[in-house]
């Protein structure tokens, strides 16, 4: 549904976004992750049309977002940052606009604002003005705008951000739901987000891609990843050793392998060795490795990764 | 159209939600009510026209219209819902063009609204209502090109401040250009040819016509093309401005 093809967007000197390509296919849900000023909202008001490309292209159900802006549109629903609505309308007033906008009309309007007024529970404040809502009403007002044309390709710049934690899951749980029949790209700065409901992630950094991959493969970049934990007592450090590097945690041992693509092995040893030595077993767990990890690992500054 | 429509639709309703228009509505009203009758001497004139009424308009509408228009496209801007409109299956023209409509329906309604001095020179008076006609048309247009003007400042900044005092330079000069005392100033270095050319642009040489009653293609085409010259303004502006 959305293809993007070497996307660059020069601001005079610095190239925030610096030849970006992926797609994105109906069913899936790809997250968007990077520092902040890495240049996803940048990259997301591309593919909305909002801002023309330096270079590059973005085609959306096969429309180019720059040659066909109109008909590219009609096919996204787009929750912009900080998610902004106007403020002197109530609830129900702006969702009509926004239909009206999408060109629903009489009766498809009404249902399609019943549709997302029930979807994101907005049916307390309908009467409310936007600018009396508390932020987690004021978000979901501004989800069910982009909902409302029940588009086939979803867009959304932070959607979870400044909802508390109870929010944030309902979120997720819609975007997992709907992602079985949409295209969907959301960005986020919380990892933990990746896991709740990405089939897809993509890291970027200073504009170009560094990871891309679904969460697992992700996490099985990270150091971490196959690692063995085992917590015992009576352990020697140096027979541990046998088996890779070893690493005391808590009271704890991580125990690395020597080869990560191994790793299925090393669980085996590890088992083996303890029922040699008669080991007291209290905990055993294979690690899956760390998204954050993976996150700080390729996206710190040079700089510091050298220091 | 249909979209035009819609979008014009909220962009009036946005004014009337807030009490800003209804103290505009109240100052526009109280201070064309002060010039025409004590600054405009009405009564003392013993004319049965609405001269006294629409000499103002130029000097009036300077701050008044920008006033109206300043918060048009810098509004947008602030709060982020620019991103919003934009991203919707609009045209920019077409946005631009909308809230163009909204804003100058608003000031017509105002305009209207002073119909009670109409009113008292009918009563007082015998005065020819087609010069009347005339002269409200050309206000309208006069309010039309200055308020497109500052959609174009408006859509340059995103305070509504900067762009308040932008558009009340430029109107400042669309007037100063064709004001006697400033005309009588110019002949006195520059050849006529050039203050006719100068004064050419003035809004007041354009608005003079219409006061006298005379609807004349030339000055409806000055100020149509002002007022299509600042939108595209608006549009480039705004281009620009997503382009980064």
């Amino acid at each position: 549904m959305i293809r993007i093809d070497n996307l660059v967007k020069a601001f005079g000197p610095k190239r925030a976004v610096d030849g970006i390509s992926f797609g994105v296919e109906r069913g899936e849900v790809l997250g968007f992750l990077g520092p902040n000023g890495a240049g996803k909202s940048t990259t997301m008001r591309m593919i909305t049309g909002f801002m023309p490309p330096s270079a590059g292209r973005v085609t959306v159900g096969g429309f180019d977002v720059v040659d066909s802006p109109i008909e590219a549109k009609r096919l996204i629903g787009y929750l912009p940052e900080n998610a902004a609505s106007y403020p002197d309308m109530t609830v129900q007033a702006f969702l009509r606009f926004v239909a009206e906008l999408r060109g629903l009309q009489g009766e498809a309007r009404r249902k399609a604002v019943n549709r997302v007024v029930e979807l994101c529970f907005l049916d307390s404040v309908l009467h409310q003005s936007i600018d009396t809502l508390s932020k987690g009403y004021k978000h979901r007002t501004c989800l069910a705008q982009a909902l409302i044309h029940d588009p086939d390709v979803l867009i959304m710049d932070e959607p979870t951000d400044g909802l508390d934690p109870n929010q944030k899951h309902e979120v997720r749980n819609l975007i997992r739901e709907l992602g079985s029949r949409k295209a969907i790209v959301f960005s986020t700065h919380i990892l933990e987000e990746v896991d709740a409901a990405c089939t897809r992630a993509i890291i970027i950094d200073r504009g170009r891609i560094v990871a891309n991959g679904t969460p697992a493969e992700l996490r099985g970049l990270s150091d971490k990843a196959g690692a063995v934990v085992l917590q015992a007592q009576g352990v020697s450090l140096e027979k541990l050793q046998s088996l890779g590097k070893v690493e005391p945690v808590n009271g704890a041992f991580r125990i690395y392998p020597a080869d990560k693509s191994k790793a299925g092995e090393l669980a085996q040893a590890v088992i083996e060795l303890v029922s040699r030595e008669g080991w007291k077993v209290e905990g055993m767990y294979n690690e899956a490795g760390e998204l954050d990890e993976v996150f700080r690992r390729i996206t710190l500054p040079d700089t510091v990764k050298r220091a | 159209m249909r979209l035009i429509w819609t979008i014009c639709k909220r962009e009036l309703a946005a004014y009337f939600s807030s009490p800003v228009a209804y103290v505009f509505l109240v100052i526009f009203l109280l201070l064309t009510g002060f010039f025409t009758f004590t600054a405009g001497n009405f009564f003392e004139r013993g004319e049965a026209s609405l001269a006294a009424f629409f000499g103002w308009h130029p000097w009036l509408y300077l701050v008044l219209v920008p006033a109206v228009g300043m918060r048009v496209w810098a509004e947008e801007r602030r709060s982020g819902t620019m991103e919003l409109l934009l991203t919707m299956p609009v045209a920019t023209w077409q946005a631009i063009v909308a809230k163009f409509l909204a804003s100058w329906i608003f000031l017509a309604l105002a305009l209207a609204l002073t119909f009670p001095t109409w009113l008292t020179v009918n009563l007082l008076g015998d005065p020819d209502n087609g010069i009347v006609f005339a002269g409200y048309l050309g206000s309208l247009f006069l309010a039309g090109a200055y308020l497109a003007i500052t959609c174009m400042t408006s859509a340059m900044t995103r305070n509504q401040v900067v762009a308040f005092i932008l558009s009340v330079v430029i109107c400042l000069f669309l007037i100063l250009a064709g004001f006697n005392p400033v005309t009588d100033l110019m002949t006195r270095w520059a050849s006529p040819a050039l203050v006719d050319t100068v004064a050419a642009f003035s809004v007041v040489t354009h608005f003079d016509g219409f006061q006298r009653g005379v609807i004349d293609l030339r000055d409806l085409l000055f100020f149509l093309s002002v007022i299509g010259f600042a939108l595209f303004a608006t549009g480039v502006v705004i281009r620009g401005h997503r382009s980064g």
